[in-house]
């Protein structure tokens, strides 16, 4: 008796998510430079309380078992917390993804007491110079603060979750101690070129080098940190890291925006990957069933341009907002392919300008990060640009 | 008086159980984190 | 969210044949009250709200055989009544001592 395994068996599409992300608003206190929703300003069209409760109801009926609420920061809606009780208060499981603002020890010691509700700490660097230059003077603080609110009140095993850059890919031992210190769980996630992340995803994207290295420390210690199956592509360095390994976007989840628009992932808010919204007649589980987007999601990837490379089988051809957000086709391999097929690609599209996020909720003054740096004078006197030029070296 | 659940202890395997492959697994395990797109 | 001080990483790892005692079809057992059931065309999803841990059942008949342990005298009896062969059942005792493993099964008190 032979049984496929589950990448086969979900081209047939599953009758409602696994889990999904719903962002509930775009408004944010913060202003992260690489924000994947490119939040900041609440949009005028969000969802109303009622809205949001209806759509509660459907998940409930399709046995959706939990949702990732996030945004923006979510927290700041005044209804969030009478969300999260009738979310779990309807058998939908909550995650809330945070940057801690709002994690008060009240707060902290109502959320260790439910069992039904998760809280993941978002944290860019295990020191406030490597963080706050990501997210923001006084963020690291912030975090700090709510995760000690959280230890406090008892609520063992929240996430502290990490999106792993250039600058923070040395202080992985760092992010564990963090955790450790708490009683969280760590989750490292991969940086897409999505929202105003696209803006810095050159700099900001791990070195080959760095990638080996997170792949290497991921296999050491593993179901211990999380990923969010955000680095299946990293599967053709060998051994498969925990997790489905495979593009969950319209298969197996999707994102519900704050206006109510269902895209297939919330890397790709873009009109390409949206599939509609919960306001259209038959609302999300209509959409979720017969959108035609996601219908063709579901069809039988060929692999394309990826096909005959030995890897396919464990990478798939890595992420399609990856992909997408760099001018790449979504046939071919991945930005950061591991075997450098991704390198060759860009070269290929350099001139071309790539796909640009749909939408910008920005902050209309964003806070300059902090890595600008100023060459400092050669002595506290001298404020002249050419103090210490000598002409031919 | 009720026993414990099989779970946390460590004994041998019966060696006929070594004989299932990968494909005959009827049950695959994951963590509801292991879901590529939910951040 | 708080844990059941006994579960541990290790115990969940999927394959650890080696981690666990041989599943027992001769006694009752019965779903795990946190556990949500959602049949799928290949077979069920399982999660388990207490351990976050999602089990994919990769087929009909063993979906069959987990709803009807809660009432059936045995696993064994379970399995035959879902319309498994005798062939057919180390199969589905290593699949339910899987989810034993995980607490997605537990035993019941014979009544």
């Amino acid at each position: 008796m032979t049984v496929p395994a589950l990448v086969e068996q979900f081209q047939y599409g599953l009758d409602a998510p696994i889990c999904l992300t719903w962002e509930l608003t775009y408004a944010c206190n913060l202003s992260c430079v690489h924000c994947l929703s490119s939040s900041g300003r609440r949009d005028p069209r969000e969802l109303s309380t009622a809205e949001c409760r209806a759509v509660i109801d459907e998940l409930e009926r399709m046995q959706v078992f939990y949702v990732n609420i996030g945004g923006g920061e979510p927290t700041v809606r005044p209804d969030f917390w009478e969300l999260v009780d009738y979310a779990t208060a309807h058998h939908v499981g909550v995650k809330f993804s945070t940057n801690g603002v709002k994690i008060t020890p009240a707060r902290a010691r109502q959320l260790a007491a439910s069992d039904y509700v998760d809280v993941q700490i978002s944290l860019d660097g295990a020191t406030a110079e490597v963080n706050d230059a990501v997210r923001g003077a006084g963020s690291y603080a912030t975090a700090l603060r709510a995760m000690e609110n959280l230890a406090a009140a008892g609520f063992r095993g929240f996430k502290l979750s990490v999106v792993i850059t250039r600058q923070n890919a040395g202080q992985l031992d760092a992010f564990k101690a963090i955790a450790d210190r708490f009683g969280a769980q760590l989750r490292l996630t991969r940086l897409r070129p999505s929202g105003r992340g696209a803006d810095v995803w050159d700099e900001l994207h791990p070195t080959a080098a760095q990638q080996r290295q997170l792949y290497d420390w991921l296999v050491k210690h593993g179901e211990d940190v999380l990923t969010g199956d955000s680095f299946f592509h990293l599967a053709a360095y060998g051994e498969p890291l925990p997790g489905l390994n495979l593009c969950g976007a319209g298969r197996v989840v999707c994102l519900i925006d704050p206006v109510g628009d269902v895209y297939a992932c919330p890397f790709a808010i873009h009109d390409s990957f949206l599939a509609g919204s919960v306001r259209d007649p038959g609302g999300f589980a209509t959409v979720w069933r017969e959108s035609e987007l996601f219908t063709d999601l579901r069809r039988p990837q060929t692999g394309g341009a990826c096909q005959s490379c030995s890897a396919y089988d464990s990478c798939r051809g890595g992420c399609m907002a990856a992909k997408f957000f760099t001018g790449l086709p979504l046939d071919g391999p991945d930005p950061e392919c591991v075997k450098g097929h991704g390198v060759l690609a860009l070269a290929a599209v350099a001139d071309a300008p790539a796909p640009r996020p749909s939408g910008d909720h920005s902050h209309r003054t964003r806070p300059v990060p902090v890595t600008i740096s100023r060459r400092p004078p050669d002595s506290a006197c001298n404020e002249s640009p050419l103090a210490g030029f000598s002409p031919g070296g | 008086m009720s026993e414990r659940t099989a779970t946390a202890d460590i004994t041998e395997a019966p060696a006929e159980e070594a004989e299932l492959t990968d494909a005959e697994l009827l049950v695959e395990e994951v963590s509801i984190d292991g879901m590529c797109g939910v951040y | 969210m708080s844990t059941d001080s006994q579960l541990t990483t290790e115990s969940l790892t999927p394959g650890a044949r080696a981690g666990f005692e041989p599943f027992d079809l001769d006694r009752p057992w019965r779903l795990h009250p946190q556990v949500s059931v959602r049949p799928e065309r290949f077979g069920a999803l399982l999660y388990h709200f207490g351990t976050r841990r999602l089990s994919f059942l990769k087929s009909p008949a063993l979906l069959t055989v987990v709803n009807s342990l809660g009432d059936a005298p045995s696993a064994r009896a379970a399995c035959l009544s879902a319309g498994v062969t005798e062939a057919e059942l180390p199969s589905y005792a290593t699949a339910l001592g899987t989810l034993a493993a995980s607490q997605m099964i537990r035993p019941r008190e014979a009544s």
